[in-house]
C-alpha cells in the first residue's frame, strides 16, 4: 500500500468527528498543513514587519521583497485600478506558494494537489472578477467578448469561443495548479518506489533523477503559484480595465 | 518530451496500482468527495483568517515601514545636499577671507615699505645736507687759508728777511725796504710758489 503512489493524496481525519446537520467538516491532514501554511505565513511576514530598521535584516527583507514583487505584479498587469486588490492577491499567492512548498517536505501532504481546493479558490476568483466587472461596467462588461478589429462575419464564431474561454477560466486556472502539483508528486513518489525496487545496484539512476526531480518540483511549487498569481491579476485588469 | 514520458510511466503505474488496489482506493483520492466538504470548510476559514490578518495588520505595516525608508532616504538625500551648499558657501567664505587677508598683508608691506623708503630718503638728504654744508665749511676755510696764505707767508719772509740781515750785517734796515722787496719778489714768484 506504502508504494502506491497516490497514497500520499488519501485525506484522512485527525481527530473526532465534526458533523454539522449531516455534513461532515472533520478535521484532516489537508486541513492541518492549511492551518500550517499559514501560520508560517504569519509568522514570517509578522517578523519581517515587526522591526523597522532603515537597513533591514534577513527576514524583513524577505517580506519587503515579496511585497514589492506582488505590488509590481499587480501595478504591471491591473494597473493602478487593482491596488485595492493587492490584499487578495498577496495572500493568494503566499497561500498558494506555501501550500505547495510544504507539499516538498517528506511526508508532507499538498494542499494544492487536490482539485476541490484549486477549484474552489478559482472559482471564487472567478466570481469575484465577475462581479467585479459587472458592478464596475454594468451591462458594458459583455463587450469582453467582442474583440476589437474583428470582421462581422466571424463575430458569432468569435464571441462563442470567447464565452467559452471566459468560462473555463476556473477550470483551466485549477485543473493547472492541481495537476501540475499532483504529476510532480507522484512522479517524484514512483521514481523512488524505482529506487527500493531496482536496489543499491540499479537504484542509483532512479535516485539521481529523484534529486533532480526534487529541484524541479521546487521550482514548479513556486512558478505554479506566481502563474495563478499573475493569472487572478490578468483576470482583474480584464474586469477593471475594459480594453475591447 | 521527458515530462510526457513520465506520465506514460505514470499512467502505467496507475493502471497496475488500480488492479491490485481497486478495492482499497478505486484510483485518485483527489476525485474521492467524501472529504470536499471539510476541505472546502477549512480552506475558508484558513485563507480568510490569512487574507483578514495580512491585510488588517500585516501588509499596512510592511508598506509603512517602505514608505517610512523611502521618506527617510528622501530627507538624508535632502540634508546631504543642504550641508552640500553650506559647506560650499563656507569654502566660499573661506576663499574670501583667504584673499582678503593676503589684499591686506600686501597692502601692510607695501606701506611698511614706503614708509622705510622714506625714512631712508628722509635720512639720506639729512647726511647730505650735512655732508654738503661740510664740504661748503671746509671749502671756505681752505679758501681763507689760501687767501691768508701769501700775507703770512710774506710776514714770514719779511722776519726772517730782516733777522738774516741783522745777524749778516749787523745792522737794522728799514722794515718798509724788506717788506716792498718781499711784496715785489712775492708777486714776480706767485705763479710759482701758489701755483695749484
Amino acid at each position: 500500500m506504502a508504494t502506491n503512489p497516490m497514497h500520499q493524496f488519501n485525506v484522512y481525519r485527525i481527530g473526532p468527528e465534526i458533523k454539522i446537520d449531516q455534513i461532515d467538516i472533520s478535521f484532516t491532514n489537508a486541513s492541518l498543513f492549511m492551518i500550517f501554511s499559514c501560520i508560517s505565513i504569519l509568522l514570517i511576514f509578522n517578523l519581517g514587519s515587526s522591526k523597522r530598521n532603515v537597513i533591514p535584516n534577513k527576514i524583513q527583507l524577505l517580506a519587503e521583497l515579496s511585497y514589492t514583487f506582488i505590488s509590481k505584479m499587480i501595478s504591471d498587469t491591473a494597473g493602478s485600478k487593482g491596488k485595492p486588490y493587492f490584499g487578495f492577491v498577496f495572500s493568494l499567492f503566499m497561500f498558494v506558494l506555501f501550500c505547495n512548498m510544504l507539499g516538498m517536505l517528506p511526508y508532507a501532504f499538498t494542499v494544492t494537489s487536490h482539485i476541490i481546493v484549486t477549484f474552489v479558490l478559482a472559482a471564487f476568483i472567478f466570481i469575484g472578477v465577475t462581479v467585479i466587472g459587472f458592478t464596475k461596467h454594468g451591462f458594458g462588461y459583455l463587450k469582453l467578448f467582442i474583440p476589437s478589429g474583428v470582421p462581422i462575419v466571424l463575430l458569432p464564431l468569435i464571441v462563442v469561443i470567447e464565452i467559452i474561454s471566459y468560462l473555463s477560466r476556473p477550470i483551466s486556472l485549477s485543473v493547472r495548479l492541481f495537476a501540475n502539483m499532483m504529476a510532480g508528486h507522484t512522479m517524484m513518489k514512483v521514481f523512488g518506489g524505482f529506487v527500493i525496487s531496482l536496489g543499491i545496484v540499479g537504484g542509483w539512476l532512479p535516485l539521481s533523477f529523484s534529486v533532480a526531480l526534487t529541484g524541479l518540483e521546487i521550482l514548479v511549487a513556486f512558478l505554479q503559484a506566481y502563474v495563478f498569481a499573475i493569472l487572478t491579476c490578468i483576470y482583474l485588469n480584464d474586469a477593471l480595465n475594459l480594453h475591447h | 518530451m521527458f515530462r510526457r514520458f513520465f506520465f506514460y510511466c505514470l499512467i502505467l503505474n496507475f493502471a497496475a496500482f488500480t488492479n491490485v488496489n481497486s478495492a482499497e482506493s478505486g484510483g485518485m483520492p483527489q476525485l474521492n468527495p467524501e472529504y470536499w466538504i471539510s476541505q472546502i470548510f477549512w480552506l475558508t476559514l484558513s485563507f480568510g483568517f490569512l487574507f483578514v490578518i495580512l491585510s488588517k495588520f500585516i501588509l499596512p505595516k510592511i508598506s509603512n515601514n517602505l514608505e517610512l525608508r523611502k521618506s527617510q532616504i528622501l530627507d538624508n538625500i535632502e540634508t546631504a545636499e543642504k550641508q552640500k551648499k553650506e559647506s560650499e558657501n563656507k569654502i566660499k567664505e573661506y576663499e574670501t577671507l583667504i584673499l582678503n587677508s593676503k589684499n591686506e598683508a600686501r597692502n601692510y608691506f607695501n606701506d611698511a615699505r614706503k614708509k622705510i623708503q622714506q625714512d631712508i630718503n628722509k635720512k639720506k638728504e639729512k647726511l647730505e645736507n650735512e655732508i654738503d654744508e661740510e664740504i661748503n665749511k671746509t671749502e671756505k676755510e681752505i679758501i681763507d687759508l689760501k687767501n691768508k696764505a701769501p700775507e703770512k707767508i710774506n710776514k714770514i719772509a719779511m722776519e726772517a728777511s730782516s733777522d738774516l740781515i741783522k745777524k749778516l750785517i749787523g745792522e737794522e734796515i728799514n722794515n718798509s725796504s724788506i717788506s716792498a722787496i718781499v711784496e715785489d719778489l712775492a708777486k714776480k714768484n706767485k705763479d710759482k710758489y701758489y701755483g695749484n
